[in-house]
């Protein structure tokens, strides 16, 4: 599985950790040999460049929507998607590439409601859930475990 | 952005979930036609969607969801020449099985989660 390439999928920045788990796992997946590339809205790539300014921990990072359409048009794909999701909007994008992109989804679902969101997703995934907003620690130490089993 | 922002629209529901995007087309078109997510419409938008995706016609008008990330999702409505010509590619790609109404045929319904508690809560 090593040096698959990697989408990370950001969906709205509106809930903290989102931005910190985003370059924490492009930096880990990295560091394990993927091919990592980061797509988000234009403020939650806004917020990884301020962050992350000289692009150590997220190399490659590209809009959402215009990613969507290259997997569409058939033009790039990728073998592992991570989509972040804390509400309806980030399911919906989350189902759609499932549906275009021949990805193994992992369902990163998070916030206030995320038992709740989790349970609306109809593709086929690997969830990982915590209810979290604002401390990623709990998030990190779920993608932690996932991580180590994609690096064996 | 799309095209889609720089065409005269109206807005049928705005943030909502796409589940009820879904339903209110199903139940307020005069035809029902089912896609895939990234069907293209109007040139250049890809409709982002949970399949199976609703698009409606409701007279010469193309009635289709459309999912922002930080808003929720929208049912949209356009009406000029671009839309009667979308619905009639509808028409034609669905020829063999013609126009379907959820109304009557429940079959194609995907609600299979338990939603409801999370879309009340959204709403609010």
């Amino acid at each position: 599985m090593t040096g698959a390439k990697v989408l990370l999928m950001m969906g709205c920045p509106e809930v903290p950790i989102q931005t910190s788990i985003a370059l924490y796992l492009s930096h880990k997946l990295t560091n394990l040999g993927f091919d990592v590339t980061v797509a988000g809205t234009t403020a939650a790539t806004k917020l990884l460049k301020v962050s992350d300014s000289d692009g150590y921990y997220a190399k490659k990072l590209v809009d959402l929507d215009k990613t969507l359409e290259d997997i569409i048009e058939k033009r790039n794909d990728f073998g592992i998607c991570f989509a972040f999701m804390h509400n309806d909007s980030g399911m919906t994008y989350a189902a759609t590439v499932s549906a275009i992109s021949q990805a193994k989804m992992y369902s990163i679902v998070f916030g206030r409601h995320a038992e709740e969101l989790a349970q609306t997703i109809e593709f086929d995934c690997e969830k990982i859930v915590t209810q979290d907003v604002h401390n990623p620690v709990r998030l990190k130490n779920k993608l932690d475990k996932v991580m180590e089993e994609m690096a064996k | 952005m799309s095209c889609i922002e720089q065409m005269k629209y109206t807005i049928l529901l705005e943030r909502i979930s796409f589940k009820e995007a879904r339903e209110y087309i199903e139940k307020n078109s005069d035809e029902v036609y089912y896609v895939s997510p990234g069907y293209k419409i109007f040139k250049d938008y890809y409709i982002i969607g949970v399949p199976p995706i609703a698009v409606g016609s409701k007279g010469n008008a193309l009635v289709f969801p459309y999912t922002k990330p930080c808003h929720g999702s929208f049912v949209l409505s356009i009406e000029n020449e671009d839309s009667i010509k979308e619905i009639n590619r509808l028409r034609e790609s669905d020829k063999e099985k013609g126009p379907v109404s959820l109304k009557k045929d429940k079959s194609l319904e995907s609600s299979k989660a338990s939603s409801t508690s999370y879309l009340d809560m959204w709403k609010k």
